[in-house]
């Protein structure tokens, strides 16, 4: 079997695994080891890619196999991997086993908790191995339902409402994502012959003008809405507020990324012609969200919808630079969605513990928790360093190449959104101090919260494992970044053939 | 060819230490960590030393000029085909010096903290800090190019965040440091857009290039021009307002005072010595670009400079909380070292201003160094940082006082300290330049010396008030850097600055200027007069004089009020009438209307749920009336 089949069957095999475990206890360990292995298995992905591509392996994607599933329409179930969807597919794992163990003591039907997040990575995992765009969908709608169940189910505050918001609006997403494949579809032979779903083939012919300029907006907005594109981000609020712990982390962490990489994947990719027409208008959405979310995250005093609006300004600066079209700007999109994922994930996963010893998430109910809980608290100041773009971390080397990208465009209007953008660097400063001064410094404030216990082992693994990336990405970025772009370059030269401006 | 692969270690190791003190400090006894940063930084500063004395003794000379010599440069980040981020070394002769005075003043402060911090919560935490800062301080000065700058750039910064609140259940404490870390991130903004223009129009961050005088930052000077200054002018003005913002100069300086909530030796090592000074480093780093093809920007440098120096030596005059005084006398010598930049030329004798700038910064670290460390002894024994509550020291702290007398002649700029020596070069620099900016730091001289005398008088004359216990001098581990830094006031004006640190890495001749020596140092003495007159017993005149120009005295006491405006600024403008109205839009508007399509998806689906009752009677209804209607259509109506 291949190896990217496996990410699918992996997580499959756990829950098989699950279901026919007696004792309740050892739930969490099988799945702890079941994403220990994907998470190993990422690893040795990235490896073998790398040594894949030194050895010269020049094609787009690698490891490609591919399946006849359904003769008409003609679905495969086709996979490959870029150095992209590896980076993804990295990200994913980690974020999936640091979940895990951040929710280590989920007591209500633990069975099933375990079951549906598995059942919702094992879709993500599916996602980015597709270069199918059917499968791809189909593994799209697999992460997005378990999410309606995790959030209604296990979730805390108004849950039904959110989990059917957010369901809601991630099913009108993927609305006018059907509606766009199948446009490519029927037009993936413009000049005759069999249509096709793979990404591969579609991108070598182009897709006639007047379909992209209906096809590309449907796709773009439709993956827009889980990337947390302005106006269409209000499910993630209330969303995340209601979501536990591990589900924000996931979701945050790589379910919005589904969002940015379809984007990129399907819309740009396959379009580019109506992507440099009309990528006008969504960089001024994407430049409103980046500065409208900041904004909105200064005056929040729940913890979550603070993480949440700072979501919407981070992720709208993936969804800017991926409109900038360029090989940095690209570049700097895709390590920033990873770099994101980590980090909203480990403030996700600091929140919950939070919320576990004092009950609340409200920040001016809290404060001084440095002096009581040092560990959790340090951990926090360095998410939210990371959040802000302190060189040494992930979030400053997405930032900077980015804003570095984004400047490459000599007109006055790209010039100008960019600077609008480089403004949150100053924002997102105000509210995660705010947030770091109100909660963690300053004397205790709450005299129940004298006697909190610190980290335990199992929160540590977590958080010590997103750090760790986090830091890792921010200290040495060279080797990511080279895997990252080198794997950009056909959808560069296609742009570049399009519009070299 | 001198081999400076070693100087990579001044990197790594500091860095080590911070990774050690940080991840294990709280596991080692207190007393080890202390240890451990302090030996650390002591082999920096001895490998610091070593390649001061090779590069300026040994190292090969192309023209009589100082070579930029590339020590170490690795690919960190690459971004486009031209643009690249690394990190690297970089030996020059401004970079070597830098070395030498963050090295030392480092060293000093560790040895320093070891007696000030004794039996502190956090003593750990606080060395594997100052690893952090020395670490990222040193990699600022080595950096090979802009990009390299802008990351220990932010470093400095959050060390800094980090160490004015090192104290953080004080809220004070808290609210300072974050003030710093925004006011000045706000300025990074600038810097970074002045970082991404100039790299754009240069296809370069590298500094060897940038600042080569047939690179394509000097040469291809034409660019358009936006608001009748070019491109790069303008650059190089964003890239400035980074340095306005580090350097605490007008008006980007109201975090430095508030910074002195910081343990004192910080304040000495961070906010007077060194990361202060990172702006006029900025300038000087990039002068060659400043000086032949940006010269409007220069004067931009020279303006903000002097201003800043006037204002902050007015408002010194008025503060009575001792590290207050001493921030706002920082701020005006930072002033005075930007002036000088402002007002040089490029190359020989005209470089002078260059070089003073160099030598002034080079003095000051070891003069301000010594002051907030004898001001942290004082503090130390009195336990309070304001002047009033203090008088008659001399006798109880003797080498404080007499090491602080040292200090405090040094920057009035009595000879044959250094700082007359460093202020003259300014000076005269400045006269040759532009009147107008020559008389203002004329008056800034006499005013320093007033407000450091009134200080000194203060503190060690005066009443003797009364203490809760009779203050007593500090530990040996406090006194003896102060005597080392004493010595280093005094006798580094000797230093051959004009050799050695020159504008185009050439040595010139300069010597004293009578006609400037002579004035300058007749008002510092002047000063010192009048500060006696006023302090040196208790008198009434400071009273007088302060009702008499009640206004001037209140606004300049108050700080001219800059710190209410910003405060309006943050509080009212961003906070409740953008952020407030954003949040609200969000929360009623745009999710209003997705609550609003859901509801009347609901409306309209009650409705339609009517037709589907299950009722037979209706579905009856409805099919006869229904082929009556259309029987009647198809009958009568359809032709």
């Amino acid at each position: 079997m291949d190896i990217l089949t496996l990410f699918v069957v992996i997580p499959v095999l756990t829950i098989t695994a699950i279901l026919f475990i007696k004792d309740i206890k050892h739930v969490r360990v099988v799945t702890a080891i079941g994403m220990g292995i994907q998470l190993i298995m990422a690893a040795v992905l990235v490896f073998m890619y790398l040594a894949a591509r030194k050895a010269g392996a020049s094609e787009e994607m690698l490891f490609v196999r591919d399946y006849l599933w359904f003769k008409n329409p003609n679905i495969h179930y086709a996979i490959g991997v870029d150095g992209i969807s590896v980076a993804m597919i990295a990200l994913t794992s980690l974020v999936v086993f640091a979940g895990i163990f951040a929710s280590w003591e989920v007591e209500f039907l633990t069975r099933e908790f375990f079951v549906s997040l598995i059942l919702l990575a094992s879709g993500v995992f599916g996602f980015f191995i597709s270069i199918d765009l059917f499968t791809m969908f189909l593994f799209y709608e697999l992460a997005v339902i378990p999410m309606y169940l995790l959030i209604g189910i296990w979730g805390s505050g108004p849950k039904e409402y959110s989990a059917m918001k957010l369901t809601l609006m991630l099913m009108g997403g993927s609305a006018l994502i059907l509606a766009g494949l199948l446009g490519i579809y029927f037009n993936s032979a413009p000049d005759g012959g069999q249509f096709t779903f793979n990404i591969l083939e579609i991108s070598k012919v182009t897709i006639p003008m007047s379909a992209q300029r209906l096809f590309f907006p449907l796709t773009f907005v439709g993956f827009g809405v889980l990337g947390a594109l302005f106006p269409f981000h209000t499910w993630s609020p209330d969303g995340h507020a209601s979501a536990p712990t591990a589900v924000s982390m996931l979701h945050a962490g790589v379910l919005m990324k589904l969002g940015g990489y379809g984007a990129f994947r399907v819309a740009i990719f396959l379009m580019p012609e109506a992507a440099v027409e009309l990528s006008w208008i969504f960089i001024i959405l994407t430049s409103i969200s980046v500065v409208y979310g900041a904004f909105g995250a200064i005056v929040q005093k729940d913890l979550k919808y603070i993480n949440a609006y700072s979501s919407v300004s981070h992720c709208g600066l993936v969804l800017f630079a991926i409109l900038m079209m360029n090989q940095t700007a690209l570049n700097g999109a895709v390590i920033q969605m990873i770099s994101h994922g980590l980090m909203t994930a480990l403030f996700f996963a600091l929140i919950g513990m939070l919320y576990g010893r004092t009950h609340t998430r409200m920040i001016n109910e809290m404060g001084g928790l440095m002096k009581v809980i040092p560990f959790l608290s340090v951990c926090y100041v360095i998410a939210g360093l990371a959040s802000l773009g302190l060189p040494g971390l992930s979030g400053f080397v997405a930032e900077m190449t980015i804003f570095v990208g984004a400047f490459q465009h000599t007109d006055v209007f790209h010039r100008v959104v960019t600077i609008v953008a480089v403004s949150s660097i100053v924002i997102t400063a105000v509210y995660i101090l705010r947030v770091v001064a109100i909660l963690l410094l300053g004397p205790t404030t709450d005299e129940h919260h004298e006697h909190l216990t610190d980290a335990k082992w199992f929160e540590k693994v977590s958080v010590v494992t997103l750090i760790g990336s986090v830091a890792g990405i921010g200290l040495a970025p060279y080797w990511l970044s080279t895997m990252i772009g080198a794997s950009l370059s056909p959808l560069v030269e296609k742009i570049v053939s399009v519009n070299p401006f | 060819m001198v081999n400076f692969g070693y100087t990579i270690w001044i990197l790594i190791l500091p860095f080590l230490m911070f990774l050690l003190l940080g991840l294990a400090g709280h596991k080692l006894k207190p007393k080890l960590s202390g240890l451990l940063g302090t030996i650390g930084l002591g082999i920096i500063t001895a490998l610091s030393y070593v390649t001061a004395y090779k590069y300026f003794f040994t190292s090969e000379k192309v023209d009589e000029a100082f070579q930029k010599l590339t020590a170490f440069n690795s690919v960190w980040l690459q971004l486009t085909e031209n643009l690249h981020i690394d990190i690297g070394i970089l030996l020059d002769p401004i970079s070597v010096m830098m070395l030498i005075v963050v090295t030392t003043v480092s060293f000093m402060v560790h040895i320093y903290s070891i007696g000030y911090m004794h039996g502190e919560k956090g003593f750990e935490r606080f060395f594997a800090f100052l690893s952090l800062f020395t670490f990222s301080m040193l990699g600022l000065v080595v950096a090979t190019n802009i990009f390299q700058m802008y990351i220990f750039w932010e470093l400095v910064g959050v060390s800094s965040y980090l160490l004015i609140g090192f104290y953080y259940t004080k809220p004070s404490a808290v609210r300072a440091s974050k003030k710093a870390f925004i006011v000045t991130r706000f300025a990074d903004m600038g810097f970074l857009i002045g970082i991404l223009i100039l790299s754009f129009n240069t296809k370069t961050f590298d500094f060897i290039t940038l600042t080569s005088l047939s690179g394509p930052a000097i040469t291809q000077t034409g660019g358009a021009a936006f608001m009748g200054l070019s491109v790069l002018t303008w650059s190089m003005i964003f890239v400035y307002m980074g340095g306005v913002g580090k350097s605490a100069m007008f008006p980007f300086h109201i975090w430095l005072p508030d910074a002195m909530e910081g343990p004192t030796p910080v304040s000495a090592l961070i906010h007077a010595a060194t990361m202060v000074v990172a702006g006029v480093y900025l300038v000087a780093r990039m002068f060659p670009i400043y000086s032949i093809a940006a010269p409007d920007a220069l004067e931009v440098v020279a303006y903000v400079g002097a201003f800043s120096s006037l204002l902050a030596a007015v408002i010194a005059c008025t503060q009575t909380d001792i590290k207050r005084v001493l921030a706002y006398s920082t701020m005006s010598q930072i002033g005075y070292m930007m002036l000088a930049l402002g007002v040089s030329g490029y190359g020989g004798h005209d470089g002078l201003g260059y070089m003073a700038s160099m030598f002034h910064l080079f003095t000051h670290a070891m003069f301000k160094a010594l002051l907030f460390l004898g001001a942290g002894a004082i503090i130390h024994a009195v336990h309070s940082n304001y002047m009033t509550e203090m008088g008659g020291l001399r006798k109880y702290l003797p080498i404080t006082h007499a090491t602080f007398l040292i200090a405090c002649l040094t920057i009035a700029g009595v000879p044959p300290l250094s700082g007359f020596f460093s202020k003259d070069e300014i000076l005269t620099a400045a006269l040759h330049h532009n009147k107008l900016l020559f008389a203002v730091e004329y008056a800034v001289a006499g005013l320093t010396a007033f407000y450091m005398f009134r200080l000194y008088f203060s503190i060690f004359w005066g009443k003797e008030r009364h203490y809760h216990h009779t203050p007593h001098e500090a530990p040996l581990t406090m006194t003896v850097p102060l005597m080392i830094l004493a010595v280093g006031s005094v006798f580094s004006g000797f230093i051959p600055f004009s050799k050695l640190v020159t504008s185009d890495s050439r040595p010139f001749e300069s010597h004293i200027e009578m006609a400037v020596a002579i004035p300058s140092v007749l008002i510092g003495l002047v000063g010192i007069f009048v500060a006696y007159i006023m302090y040196s017993k208790e008198t009434a005149i400071p009273d007088k004089l302060a009702t008499t120009f009640k206004y001037s005295y209140k606004w300049a006491y108050n700080k001219f009020y800059i710190d209410e405006v910003y405060l309006f600024v943050t509080k009212n403008i961003i906070f409740r009438y953008i952020s407030t109205p954003i949040a609200w839009f969000d929360r009623h508007i745009v999710d209003g209307t997705m609550n609003l399509i859901a509801l009347v998806t609901q409306l309209v689906s009650f409705r339609i749920r009517g037709f589907q009752s299950g009722q037979l009677q209706k579905y009856g209804y409805v099919f006869v009336t229904g082929a009556i209607a259309l029987a009647i259509i198809f009958v009568y109506l359809w032709k």
